[in-house]
């Protein structure tokens, strides 16, 4: 493998305007700059999300800087953004690197509708020959592109679905939101080319959000999508600390389950949510991808300076 | 049996799906930001070429198909199928025609071709990349073709016809690139 960098020096021009860009956009609107620890004791238990550990010290390389910077909203920080790189084992592939940079952002007192209009702000002002952002429910997506309905569980209508695509489903996938996300992944958001929010997914999917108690519960969670790829994913954050506790603990238990490792969850994340974190949004973006997008480049490798088999 | 996980397929990584071997050509993989990750293989069959996909749970592993490559020398071709001998071993084996399908027009006998086999049986033979043969028939002279090129078909003593330049006569040897079907040099009479 070459020593060169896996991105043209023209990139790496766009990208630091690019970086630079979003610091100027957030301090224009009083939103500080954090930077919170890469190495914790605690880890991600999201079920398919794992965590590299790092020897010798019992120590994990964060995946997102969610749980830190949360503490910071309950120590009361304020609006707060993060630009940093995060670790994920395993995940590589043209729009995936196991290295990657992402910008994460808080608003307290702002629910995700309030949150999803500062994200159109930033994409336009990054972006600024881009149209506007579309908006569709999780469910409205599915029924127009996967054509069945994800809220419920008719397996026999989503095998339709997938012979029309000549897609057979390995039988190791056995799980509803396990055929929901194979979905998305070839058929859903393939379809998604203009900027487009996707919101209200299902309960079962919330990770970190708020389930609002509709008829099915939804979760109050958005994604953007551009060009097919998946850009952001913000919520309405979950702040109840026995119910984040819950949710840890059934995505350990399902963790052992299948035999994954099963990280310690941060113990002071349901602390910081107990002591009275403010109501508050967040959202999560790849700047590896947009930069991908906006350039028109064919994978993240020729987005950053080393990809993963040049690090 | 060895297998390989999905993240371990590369493009020429050989698997055994439902008995059958195949060549892996291209791995896609895919992933909701929170959800379950997979990949999608573009392969072909190593039988009968077909490609086709099949999508896989991440760290779900498949069968690696023992397949080798010898070269072997070739000896003849009985009208059904041509023959090959390994030189180490003096071993003789036949290869069918979808095997031949692309190296029989470049062989006459003697040539060292590459031998992919599945479990001892040829799937593809593969001609030496360049080979030299002599010309049976072309146009005379230099006339030849004007329209496009500057050159002419000649037709080869194996029965495969190449484009060669317009000097070049009949009863001559030329190099082929037998990859490109492009005519290299002159080789002598």
């Amino acid at each position: 493998m070459s020593w060169r960098p896996s991105a043209t020096l023209e990139t790496l021009k766009a990208r630091a305007e690019l970086l630079a860009s979003v610091r100027a956009f957030f301090s224009a609107r009083g939103v500080m700059e954090v930077d919170t620890p890469i190495l914790s004791r605690r880890a991600t238990v999201d079920r398919h999300i794992d965590s590299f550990a790092v020897s010798p010290d019992d120590r994990w390389l964060h995946t997102s800087p969610e749980f830190a910077m949360k503490r910071l909203l309950a120590a009361g920080s304020g609006p707060i953004y993060q630009l940093c790189h995060v670790f994920r084992v395993d995940e590589a592939g043209r729009h995936h690197n196991p290295e990657f940079t992402m910008l994460e952002w808080y608003r307290p007192g702002w629910d995700h509708w309030q949150l999803m209009d500062e994200v159109e702000g930033l994409f336009s002002a990054l972006v600024p020959q881009s149209k506007k952002i579309e908006s569709l429910t999780y469910r409205q997506a599915f029924l127009r592109h996967a054509r069945f309905d994800p809220f419920i569980e008719d397996r026999d209508a989503a095998r339709h679905a997938f012979d029309a695509a000549c897609i057979t489903l390995p039988e190791s996938l056995s799980e509803w939101d396990a055929w929901l996300d194979v979905a998305m992944s070839i058929l859903v958001a393939p379809a998604l080319q203009e900027p487009t929010f996707l919101y209200d997914f299902p309960a079962s999917q919330a990770a970190l959000a708020r389930v609002r108690d509709d008829d099915p519960p939804v979760a109050e969670r958005f994604e953007l999508f551009w060009k097919g790829i998946e850009l952001a994913n913000g919520f309405h954050e979950l702040t109840d600390a026995a119910e984040q506790r819950r949710r840890f603990e059934a995505d350990q238990a399902w963790r052992r389950e299948q035999g994954k490792v099963v990280p310690p969850y941060d113990a002071h994340l349901i602390d910081a949510l107990a002591s009275g974190m403010p109501q508050c949004a967040g959202v999560a973006l790849g700047i590896d991808r947009l930069l991908m997008l906006k350039l028109g480049l064919p994978s993240v490798a020729s987005a950053i300076a080393f990809d993963s088999d040049r690090a | 049996m060895s297998s390989v996980s999905t993240n371990e397929m590369k493009s020429g990584t050989k698997v055994l799906i439902d008995g059958e071997p195949y060549s892996v050509i291209d791995n896609e993989y895919r992933k909701p930001g929170k959800g379950q990750a997979t990949n999608t293989i573009k392969i072909r069959n190593l039988k009968n070429g077909r490609v086709l996909e099949r999508t896989l749970k991440s760290g779900d592993t498949l069968e690696s198909a023992d397949i080798e490559e010898v070269d072997m020398q070739y000896l003849y071709n009985d009208g059904e199928f041509w023959h090959f001998m390994n030189p180490a071993t003096y071993e003789q084996i036949q290869a069918g025609k979808v095997a031949c399908e692309d190296a029989a027009k470049w062989l006459k006998g003697e040539e060292t071709c590459r031998v992919l086999l599945w479990n001892g049986v040829p799937l593809s033979v593969s001609a030496p990349n360049t080979v030299v043969l002599k010309i049976t028939e072309t146009d005379p002279g230099l006339r030849g073709d004007t329209s496009g090129g500057g050159g002419k078909p000649a037709t080869l003593e194996t029965g495969a016809v190449v484009r060669v330049p317009l000097f070049v006569q009949i009863g001559e040897l030329i190099k082929v690139d037998t990859r490109t079907a492009e005519y290299l040099a002159r080789a002598g009479k």
